[in-house]
């Protein structure tokens, strides 16, 4: 393989400005706000480039980028500082290894790949607290984050659509 | 010197292996940090600094992406009460009516009230003060349920004060810097708080879970709750004052007995934190409140009342044989008058009302010691 065929990807397209965003609606969304009486959804945002970057090409910055935005969450929710951090450099490691098996498939089977990912968050999420706090979180609250999450995916297959095919040695 | 023509130019590190590397480097680093958290202590200095410095910034942004919400919210409210004045108006006719009734009940049983109090001589905690908030941020997960209140050291809040709303308690304070406090939910994982049911006043501990309606462990006695029963705080372990009201008890679909939370019942925008550390801040305010009743001096004490007999010597046997030691030079201690106890500060005491000391005579000379 020829490194002139290799066109590097700009880091702060495809890994800084997703990661601005995603904590920007984490924000947006951590506004105490009822509608009609009902309180808002909580879905992980951060998800999102999680498990894009992992399947758009295996990278050195991009654990770094899951690790801030997990920090970043803690900080804004108020969880043990490393929870979400953990939970979501989980899920990515898992995407990361199953990348192979995941690339060029269709739009509902890489949602159920998605799907699959914030599972194995959500999991990692109830173990490390359980471990942490001794006790075990409401499993239909875990169920209803994890919902509100996977509808997220579209948002996760523009930024693959947009960033699979910039870096050649990856395709 | 161009990068193909440097000694490391042929050196090709696999991206795969390096992105791996990083990959655990991160996790490390993760684990690192959830292992030395400790988020729910009353120790202010484990909130940490990195804490501290995210809640003071996130909590004027939060504040300003929170106003539109609020204002289109004050607008709907300014509106439906326009378009429903007449049956809000009749609603509150009759509650008005039924309140009357109540009012004339709530006389009656407080001039009751302190009658009893008058006679057992009851002493009743004293006020707590509090400082109104709003909560700018909320986290509902699973795994946090915290809320920012944008006060902070500047107003005196401390780790563990308790946070209500108008309704009922909501929380704890865990973490604060200088504009803004972070709230501990009732509903949090970590959340543990003593409770007692107020029909039987058995107690239990109100243990969060991240769902909305958190458990009542460690119940103890025979049916100690029922559908309904009300729950309040037990002030057990001194945390949390005694008598705050939590909830109401539902069986749970997994048939454990849960608390609908009463601070539930309408959004907690507005919080009321109150300055509690514990009972010993309680204490505190009581002999404040005595200090400001007068204090008779204590000037003409007949003679004799209340003076303690002077003990008499007790002269120890030596252990070993040898010159008997002289003790009797010595005098004891003389006795005083014992005072009315009652706390007196040292600043509000009358100066002309010292402790009276009576001088007692020298004690007669002990008996000689066989050898």
């Amino acid at each position: 393989m020829s490194l002139s065929a290799a066109r590097p990807l700009n880091p702060w397209r495809w890994l800084g400005f997703p990661l601005v965003q995603c904590l920007g609606w984490t924000l947006v969304f951590g506004i105490p706000l009822r509608v009609f009486t009902l309180q808002l959804p909580e879905p992980v945002f951060c998800m999102v480039p999680a498990f894009a970057w992992a399947v758009i090409r295996p990278s050195i910055l991009a654990p770094f980028g899951v690790l801030l935005m997990g920090l970043t969450l803690d900080i804004l929710w108020g969880s043990p500082i490393g929870l979400w951090a953990l939970s979501l450099l989980t899920a990515y490691g898992v995407v990361l290894l199953c990348r192979n098996w995941m690339v060029g498939q269709s739009r509902p089977m890489m949602w159920a790949w998605f799907a699959a990912a914030c599972g194995v968050a959500s999991l990692a999420g109830f173990l490390f607290t359980r471990m942490d706090a001794s006790a075990s979180p409401s499993l239909i609250a875990v169920f209803w984050q994890f919902l509100a999450t996977i509808l997220l995916y579209p948002f996760a297959n523009r930024l693959i659509e947009r960033f699979e095919d910039a870096d050649v040695r990856f395709r | 010197m161009a990068f193909r023509e440097s000694p490391f130019g042929e050196l090709k590190v696999p991206l795969a292996w390096t992105a791996a590397v990083a990959l655990i480097v991160a996790v490390v680093v993760a684990v690192a940090l959830l292992i030395s958290d400790r988020r729910e202590t009353f120790q202010s200095e484990a909130y940490g600094v990195t804490r501290q410095v995210g809640d003071a910034v996130v909590t004027p942004v939060s504040g300003a992406l929170a106003a539109p919400g609020r204002w289109t919210g004050l607008g709907m409210e300014n509106l439906r009460d326009y378009l429903f004045a007449v049956s809000e108006n009749r609603r509150l006719k009759a509650e008005l009516k039924e309140a009357r009734q109540w009012r004339d009940a709530a006389i009656s049983l407080r001039d009751t009230n302190e009658r009893y109090k008058a006679l057992l001589g009851l002493k009743t905690e004293p006020p707590i003060p509090m400082v109104a908030a709003r909560t700018v941020t909320d986290s509902r997960g699973p795994f946090a349920n915290t809320r920012l209140a944008n006060v902070g050291q500047a107003d005196n809040i401390q780790p563990g004060n308790p946070v209500m709303s108008e309704n009922g308690l909501v929380g704890r304070v865990i973490g604060v810097t200088r504009g803004a406090s972070r709230i501990l939910l009732l509903t949090d994982i970590a959340s543990r708080t003593p409770v007692m049911i107020d029909r039987t006043n058995a107690r239990a501990i109100l243990t969060g879970d991240g769902g909305p309606n958190p458990k009542l462990d460690y119940l103890r006695g025979r049916d100690p709750v029922k559908q309904g029963d009300r729950v309040l705080t037990s002030g057990d372990g001194g945390v949390l004052p005694r008598g705050l009201p939590v909830g109401v008890a539902v069986k749970g679909l997994d048939g454990r007995w849960r608390v609908i939370l009463a601070s539930d019942a309408a959004p907690i925008d507005f919080v009321r934190i109150l300055l509690f550390q514990d009972f010993s801040q309680l204490t505190k305010a009581q002999a404040a409140e005595l200090d400001k009743m007068p204090v008779p001096p204590p000037s003409a004490a007949p003679e004799g009342v209340g003076v303690t007999p002077a003990p008499a010597p007790v002269v120890p046997l030596p252990a070993v044989a040898g010159p008997p030691r002289v003790s009797a030079t010595r005098a004891p201690p003389p006795a005083k008058v014992n005072l009315p106890k009652r706390p007196v500060s040292p600043a509000r005491s009358p100066p002309q009302a010292p402790p009276v000391v009576v001088a007692t005579p020298a004690p007669a000379p002990p008996p000689e010691v066989p050898f």
